[in-house]
């Protein structure tokens, strides 16, 4: 039922019957967009990066700063850079990406009020509220299935990447099924050798893999007793692609040691920052979706310590990957996208047990888009003074997914079929979680 | 109280006329049958007849015990249990295996794992039972099982009760569901306890059943995450509700409608409550349901074999819906018993019960035979950031009752999520990224290398090859290497040009990727 043939674009035909059929999602007011779209167009972008800050990132000390609202606020983090952009400021923390924000917009308006990890990952990831007896499957499982095994998609490395450590908050591809789950590739980009489970062995030369394989032949007696069977088959080609990949091309891209020094230095030598460095090669190789899970940032307790620690490595990975993304001709086709499940309070916990921390923040917080088709350079949306409310342009989870279908070539209203036969788009409005929101136009 | 199963001669014959002798494939078969058969064969056989379809061969009992292990209680056979029954000579010592495997602990653990997917155990999201009430609502089901409480009681127990999440278990059930509103409720009950897609229903017929879980009401206590599930007193006028037959009913005040309801379903003689679980029964042992998917039952949706399908509904309400019953029914089959291997298209003897069905192990059975085999733990993790939660080394992944509790093992085999109930969430396909992980990954790589069995076996065959091919054969897959099989094991030693501890790890590799391994067969 999951692999049932579907079009990842949406031809004239189909957006008129989907019209006639009302089909879900398709509000009148809607119809001249989905026309605008059922013209084939070629996507602007190819690729996304999900640069995810697990844990909830603090958006009053990296994207919002609010120098002005005083210490309870602020703690040490007293002062806003200016960037290259005139008229924006970014956290004192942050100089590398200030430099580089001609690249990237801010969404300071973001909100969907949960402040629980759970189900705010879940929300910000698919797009809906829990509930209704579907688990929605998360944009990653989305985009590998309309760009990837849909889309005829044949590279030995699977579409939908994480680096490095599975998320576990929710099962990513919810009920599109497993084979939409992501690779998930364990290891440590930072190590010397880069052990990518299953794929790269430290321990087995390729000649004994070679042999031993051969050993497996000779000795599989129920495979070989069944030549028909739907099972045999099915390990015969999952044997086969697996061994291309740990004696063929693909292992090699996840050897980083062919870097050069220099560059894998200016990512910074920590997981996160070569994590972003074998992010930037996966897209060279066509990987449409590439999850880069950043724990670490549920900074409940002594926020600012942790903060000194983190931000420049994060600041640090994440502008010289624009910048490399951008040196080898990839920003215009590759959406960057931070975001954490929610922000963290803008007012600090001074008192013990918190000695200075921050706790979730769901109603307002902030997030930021680069490349493939997304400006830079811009803000949508504003905080009010001290980063506590929405004072302008709502922005909604569904707001910024359906944005990144849109640029990927998916139209985020087109159907989506599901276990259940039940009339389902893509992405849904966003009009279940407020007012005043709608996609990114103001920056694609 | 076991039922007995009384086979006339006249069926005793039939059954014996249906399977014709075949030479049987080393080490898969055999080549007569030792089991009289029963009723199911009979019913199987008849259709088989109608379709031209030969039936398989019997199984050989190095195939049957490790089977009836696996299916019985996910787990592996111990290598002298294996022994000891490959030299019983006794024709009845299958029917007997039957019966201990009935009465083992992990028999509670495996099939209380199995309704923990179908009523969605889980304490996080989307569930949301927290881990509290999953820790009594897990016990009450595995006791039910370990009991084997009659299953009338226990669907009864389910709809019907009333009291604190915490004190009461089976109140969870009315929790364990995404939405309270009387739809959601009703489409849950639906499927668990009829096997039917409500949300496909007309309107009317939903609405009409949404009545009678209008008045499931659910109110805080003071203690955390505690909630009381009732029917709603207030209500002071009669509800007006339909059966899913079409029968209209009129609650009167003061009743309950969840008993009503109750009251309507658990009776021999509505065929929506035994037909549920008699075809589950068969497609937990028999990989394929008699309606199939077996929580989608509708009019058009036609069971394969219907005399099949009564005659298993017959046996359970006679048995006064003792399940073991059940099992013990379909287990000492031949139909259960015949081989893996088809006498004709796969697919097609699949469907009609021509050959036992090949499927990969589950997620966790596969997780507990690696963790057997290679003697290291599963790293869990969990969502629920408190309380905290220690599960011990010994722990089981199949006695696990959390949903919520998980590994990147279990995810990558497909474990339920417990979001839905479904039948389906469960996936036994093989990904390429499960390839990936069983060839090549550390984990794997460690667990062959670093195996206390496996080093156990190398010194006590002290430098004896053929003994130690044996041992590793007798340890990954559960019984004795054929004589091509040493022979091509033993050359491995001598052609590799690599140490005999290497050679003994990549024969045990080797046959922990081999297909036998991997699947139930």
């Amino acid at each position: 039922m999951n692999d049932q043939p579907h079009d990842q674009f949406l031809t004239r035909r189909d957006a008129l019957k989907g019209m006639l059929c009302g089909a879900a999602g398709l509000a009148l007011a809607d119809q001249a967009s989905v026309l605008a779209q059922a013209a084939p167009r070629k996507p602007k972008a190819k690729a996304v990066i999900q640069i995810w800050m697990w844990g909830g990132p603090p958006h009053t000390d990296t994207f919002d700063p609010k120098p002005d609202a005083g210490y309870d606020y602020c703690g040490p983090f007293r002062q806003a850079l200016d960037t290259n952009v005139p008229g924006i400021q970014v956290g004192q923390m942050l100089p590398r990406l200030a430099q580089q924000a001609d690249k990237y917009s801010i969404i300071r308006s973001m909100t969907h009020g949960v402040n629980g990890h759970e189900t705010a990952s879940y929300i910000v990831q698919t797009g809906h509220k829990p509930g209704g007896r579907l688990v929605y499957p998360s944009l990653g499982a989305i985009v590998s299935k309309f760009r990837g095994y849909d889309a005829g998609y044949t590279s030995l490395v699977p579409p939908y990447v994480v680096l490095t450590r599975a998320q576990g908050r929710f099962d990513e591809a919810g009920f599109l099924g497993p084979r939409y789950k992501p690779f998930v590739t364990g290891g440590d980009p930072n190590a010397r050798r880069f052990a990518v489970e299953g794929v790269v062995s430290g321990n087995i030369t390729d000649d004994r893999q070679k042999k031993r394989r051969e050993l497996l032949h000779s000795l599989d007696s129920l495979k070989l007793a069944t030549p028909g069977h739907p099972v045999t088959a099915q390990l015969g080609t999952t044997e086969s692609k697996a061994y291309e990949m740990i004696l063929g091309d693909a292992g090699k891209l996840f050897d980083l040691s062919t870097e050069d020094n220099a560059i894998r230095q200016r990512y910074g030598r920590n997981t996160f920052g070569q994590s972003c460095l074998m992010a930037r090669r996966l897209v060279q190789a066509g990987v449409p979706f590439v999850t880069i899970n950043y724990g670490g940032w549920d900074t409940h307790k002594q926020h600012f310590e942790a903060m000194r620690r983190k931000l420049p490595q994060m600041d640090m990975a994440m502008a010289t990957l624009l910048q490399d993304l951008e040196e080898h001709g990839l920003l215009d086709s590759t959406i960057v996208w931070w975001s954490g499940e929610f922000g963290r309070s803008p007012k600090v916990a001074w008192p013990g047990p918190w000695n200075g921390g921050r706790h979730h923040f769901g109603k307002c917080f902030s997030a930021a888009l680069a490349g493939g088709g997304f400006k830079g350079g811009q803000v949508v949306g504003a905080s009010d003074a001290t980063g506590e409310n929405v004072a302008e342009r709502p922005v909604y989870p569904p707001d910024v997914l359906g944005s990144i279908c849109e640029l990927m070539g998916i139209n985020p209203d087109s159907p989506l079929p599901n276990p259940r036969g039940l009339e389902l788009s893509v992405m849904p409005s966003g009009k279940e979680f407020g007012e005043g929101g709608g996609r990114l136009k103001e920056i694609m | 109280m076991t039922r007995q199963v009384v086979l006339t001669v006249g069926l005793l014959t039939a059954i014996q006329a249906g399977y014709a002798a075949v030479t049987p494939v080393s080490p898969f078969e055999s080549a007569a049958w030792t089991v009289p058969g029963n009723g199911v064969d009979a019913h199987v056989l008849a259709v088989l007849k109608q379709k031209k379809i030969q039936p398989a061969a019997p199984c050989s009992d190095a195939v049957f015990i490790r089977r009836v292990h696996l299916d019985v209680i996910g787990t592996l056979p111990e290598p002298p249990d294996v022994k000891a029954f490959l030299a019983d000579t006794s024709p009845a010592k299958r029917a007997r295996a039957i019966d201990r495997l009935l009465a083992r602990e992990e028999f509670a653990d495996y099939w209380a794992l199995k309704w923990c997917d179908l009523l969605r155990v889980k304490a996080e999201f989307p569930i949301n039972l927290w881990p509290n009430a999953v820790q009594a609502y897990h016990r009450w089901i595995r006791d039910a099982v370990k009991t084997n409480r009659p299953y009338d009681q226990f669907a009864r127990d389910l709809l019907t009760s009333s009291g604190s999440n915490f004190r009461v278990p089976p109140v969870n059930f009315y929790r364990a569901v995404q939405g309270r509103e009387p739809a959601a409720l009703a489409e849950a009950v639906g499927l668990t306890l009829m096997g039917v897609r409500f949300q496909n229903w007309p309107q009317d017929r939903r609405d009409g059943m949404a009545a009678l879980f209008s008045r499931v009401a659910f109110k805080p206590t003071d203690e955390w995450k505690e909630e009381i599930v009732l029917c709603d007193p207030a209500p002071t006028d009669p509800l007006k509700a339909v059966f899913p037959d079409g029968t209209a009913v009129i609650v009167k005040p003061g009743d309950d409608p969840r008993n009503v309801f109750a009251d309507w379903l658990i009776t021999g003689e509505n065929p929506w409550f035994s037909r549920n679980i008699a075809n589950r029964v068969w497609t937990w042992l028999l990989g394929r349901g008699i309606i199939h998917e077996p929580d989608d039952i509708r009019p058009d949706n036609l069971p394969v074999n219907p005399e099949l399908l009564a005659y298993l509904q017959k046996e359970l309400v006679e048995a006064k819906y003792d399940l073991k019953h059940l099992f013990r029914i379909v287990l000492n089959s031949r139909t259960y018993q015949q081989s893996p291997i088809a006498r004709g298209p796969t697919a097609t003897a699949e469907a009609i019960f021509a050959c036992y069905p090949i499927r990969r192990l589950d997620a966790e059975v596969l997780s507990d035979a690696l963790n057997w085999v290679g003697g290291r733990k599963q790293n869990y993790e969990s969502r629920i950031p408190e309380p905290f939660t220690w599960i011990p080394e010994e722990q089981r992944t199949i006695a696990l009752a959390d949903g919520s509790i998980t590994s990147t093992f279990l995810q990558m085999f497909g474990r339920p999520a417990r979001d839905t109930g479904l039948e389906s969430e469960r996936t036994t396909n093989m990904t390429d990224g499960q390839r990936l992980f069983m060839l090549n990954s550390t984990d794997v790589y460690k667990r062959v290398t670093s195996s206390v069995r496996l080093q156990r076996i190398a010194l006590q065959a002290k430098g004896n090859r053929a003994k130690q091919v044996s041992g590793i054969y007798l340890t990954v897959l559960s019984r004795e290497p054929t004589p091509a099989e040493q022979a091509g094991a033993e050359t491995y030693w001598e052609s590799a040009g690599i140490g005999s501890t290497q050679a003994a790890t990549d024969l045990a590799w080797a046959l922990i990727n081999s297909m036998e391994f991997l699947c139930r067969h």
